[in-house]
């Protein structure tokens, strides 16, 4: 298992480089950079922007630029943002716990309610709820988020008034940015009424967010366990006398998880990306939102290193997913 | 009194094209401490009428039978969760495919202690020795250490005696095998019949053995039925059967037997096939294969009928020399 890990682990060093080469040529294909984006319209003299761009190196050849920026990577420095004049790794991390918290508490919603209700649909083909389940779960993962999450707010924030319509929090609670997951923070605040502001502030964007997660894992799970449930195993299972729910759970379900954990586990790295449409509707302050912002102003190293943390933890991800899998199915175990 | 008494069993499958009986009267008689041997061809029904005793028929398959009794308890009247409980416990069942027949997500030993419990067989800190004593006794090498192995770990042959550890785990009374060697190959075979047998002596439980091999029948049996097409068709002991078949069927089955064919250019076959779904014929479902076809098969069902312990379904059974009776001149 642990060299298993290792060969994994070295692998994201080829990765790496291919991700910064393609962050890096794709941004420069862009018309303007980041000081023309700054200047505007108005313009500024042609002498002086010569000076602010070989202030930034913009003005050496593409292929010296990319050097020196992944010279600068090696050292571990993924460089200043050209707007803010902070370091890509402080914006990073200040904006991250938001968008792993969001992600996280959708993915849990998705799993804890599709799991079970794909496995019902499964036990129950054919009946009603089985044909109910699996018209919501096309109507949910086909379901344009934008459209989505407005209707969501009108209806449970605009016209029922029972959450909050943006935000992670309320701004009377002042709570003491310790982890920077306001769940976690708000637990430990010890301020009355500030946990549950957190949460009411969260559960829009979460459900919305774990929407499509939630439609695709329950009709993974009903198709995965229609195929499992025809096993063999399954009837020697019954013939031991076995309840149904053991049978199901114990038997058929953990066999049934090894496709679904994959469909999971890609979703889950797609949401750590950002959930772009969420956090713009909800205002959430995540990595999703920023990053759209740095393509706007062309700055670069945000684009550049925001990019490059997110496939990390894509990998990261993955790999996380591949231990679980060989947890679950024991004959790619090595 | 009989362990498990079964009068005119059917098996029903709803299709596309209605209702199909896959098995239809057949009784099932079985004492205490006997081998019964279940012989046919594929889709004659043997297995679906074993499984329909164990309870697995699943939904939307429906079993109804006039008297369906085991150990004295009335299966049919019984609420499933009563049924379980028997189930695994006092019948227990081995299947055909031993490579799928065992989650490949457990260790074995697991798969066994799992039996045990759902049982209370043992007091839950002797469930670890007793996997290994039962590992043992089907004759695993090295069963302690073998507990841990996956079933993907073991050959067809160690899963076999492993899921034959999991059906005695519990002392059952009766031990349906399902073709038990047909996965395996030939050397394998005889050494899961042996220990098939040697555990039925031991433990004194009575063994239904499907098959459709008649070597095996010969071998280990003391009472045979045969079945045909969903239907039971004789039902003889071991000795007679094979001396004095009585339903033409069953006689073109001894023909078939190489052992049988000594000397003979080209080995006797029974033409044509098991009638499916659709191409039921009328009257006695065997006429249009049997030699000895009369005008009264083709329109009229025959029933079983005959000496218990000699029956045959056909309208004019074989005597002692293999010819029909009761057929006029």
């Amino acid at each position: 298992m642990l060299r298993f890990l290792l060969r994994r682990v070295t692998l994201i060093i080829p990765t790496f480089v291919g991700v910064t080469f393609l962050s890096f040529m794709l941004i420069h294909l862009v018309p303007g950079d980041p000081i023309e984006v700054r200047v505007g319209e108005h313009g500024i003299a042609p002498e002086r922007l010569a000076q602010l761009r070989h202030e930034f190196g913009l003005d050496q050849p593409l292929w010296q630029q990319f050097l020196t920026y992944e010279v600068q990577l090696a050292h571990g420095d993924l460089g200043v943002s050209v707007v803010t004049r902070d370091t890509v790794w402080n914006e990073f991390t200040t904006l991250f716990p938001a968008t792993v918290e969001l992600a996280v508490c959708a993915i849990i919603f998705a799993m804890v309610v599709g799991l079970p209700l794909g496995v019902i649909a499964a036990v129950r083909r054919g009946s009603a709820f089985d044909y109910g389940l699996m018209g919501l779960s096309v109507t949910g993962a086909s379901m344009p988020i934008f459209w989505w999450g407005l209707m969501v707010i009108l209806v449970f924030s605009v016209s029922l008034g029972w959450t909050p319509v943006s935000g992670r929090i309320s701004d009377i609670y002042f709570v003491e940015p310790w982890s920077g997951f306001m769940l976690v923070d708000c637990w430990f605040a010890d301020e009355a009424g500030a946990c549950a502001s957190a949460w009411g502030h969260l559960i829009l964007p979460m459900i919305v967010l774990g929407t499509i997660p939630l439609a695709t894992i329950a009709r993974m799970t009903r198709s995965s366990m229609l195929e499992v449930l025809n096993e063999d195993y399954i009837r020697t299972a019954r013939a031991k006398g076995l309840s149904v729910p053991r049978v199901v759970v114990v038997h058929a379900l953990r066999n049934a998880l090894i496709p679904v954990v994959t469909v999971i586990g890609l979703s889950v790295s797609s949401l750590l990306g950002g959930a772009i449409l969420t956090e713009t509707i909800f205002s959430w302050p995540g990595v999703g939102h920023w990053l759209v912002e740095s393509i706007q102003r062309r700055d670069y190293p945000v684009l550049q290193g925001g990019t490059l943390l997110v496939a990390v933890l894509v990998i990261l991800v993955n790999l996380g997913v591949d231990v679980t899998y060989s947890f679950l199915n024991p004959r790619i175990r090595r | 009194m009989a362990l498990l008494e079964i009068r005119n069993l059917a098996v029903e499958f709803a299709t596309a094209r209605g209702r199909f009986r896959a098995v239809d009267g057949v009784d099932v008689t079985i004492d205490e401490g006997e081998i019964l041997c279940v012989v046919g061809e594929s889709g004659s029904g043997k297995s679906v009428s074993m499984l329909a005793v164990m309870g697995l028929i699943a939904w939307p398959g429906r079993v109804t039978a006039d008297v369906m009794r085991f150990a004295g308890t009335d299966l049919l009247g019984l609420p499933s969760r009563q049924r379980r409980k028997l189930v695994g416990k006092d019948m227990a069942m081995v299947f055909q495919e031993p490579m799928s027949s065992l989650n490949p997500c457990y260790p074995v030993g697991w798969q066994i202690a799992e039996a045990l419990r759902a049982h209370n067989a043992v007091a839950k800190p002797k469930v670890r020795d007793r996997v290994v004593e039962l590992l043992d006794q089907v004759g695993i090498p090295a069963p302690a250490s073998r507990m841990g192995a996956f079933p993907h770990q073991l050959s067809g042959g160690m899963n076999q005696r492993v899921m034959i550890a999991m059906a005695i785990a519990c002392n059952p009374r009766l031990l349906i095998a399902d073709e038990p060697t047909t996965a395996l190959d030939v050397t394998i075979q005889k050494q899961i019949l042996d220990l098939l047998i040697s555990l039925q002596k031991q433990g004194g439980m009575a063994l239904a053995l499907i098959t459709h091999d008649m070597g095996v029948v010969a071998e280990t049996a003391q009472r045979v039925q045969v079945m045909y097409a969903g239907q039971m068709v004789e039902e003889q002991l071991t000795d007679s059967l094979f001396s004095a078949p009585r339903h033409p069927y069953t006689a073109a089955l001894l023909d078939a037997l190489p052992e049988r064919a000594m000397g003979r250019a080209r080995l006797p076959t029974i033409p044509g096939v098991v009638p499916g779904i659709d191409d039921r014929p009328s009257g006695c479902l065997f006429n249009p294969r049997c030699r000895f076809v009369q005008e009264r098969c083709l329109t009229t069902p025959p029933q079983l009928e005959g000496p218990a312990g000699a029956r045959a379904r056909c309208h004019t059974p074989l005597d002692a020399a293999g010819q029909p009776t009761g057929v006029a001149a």
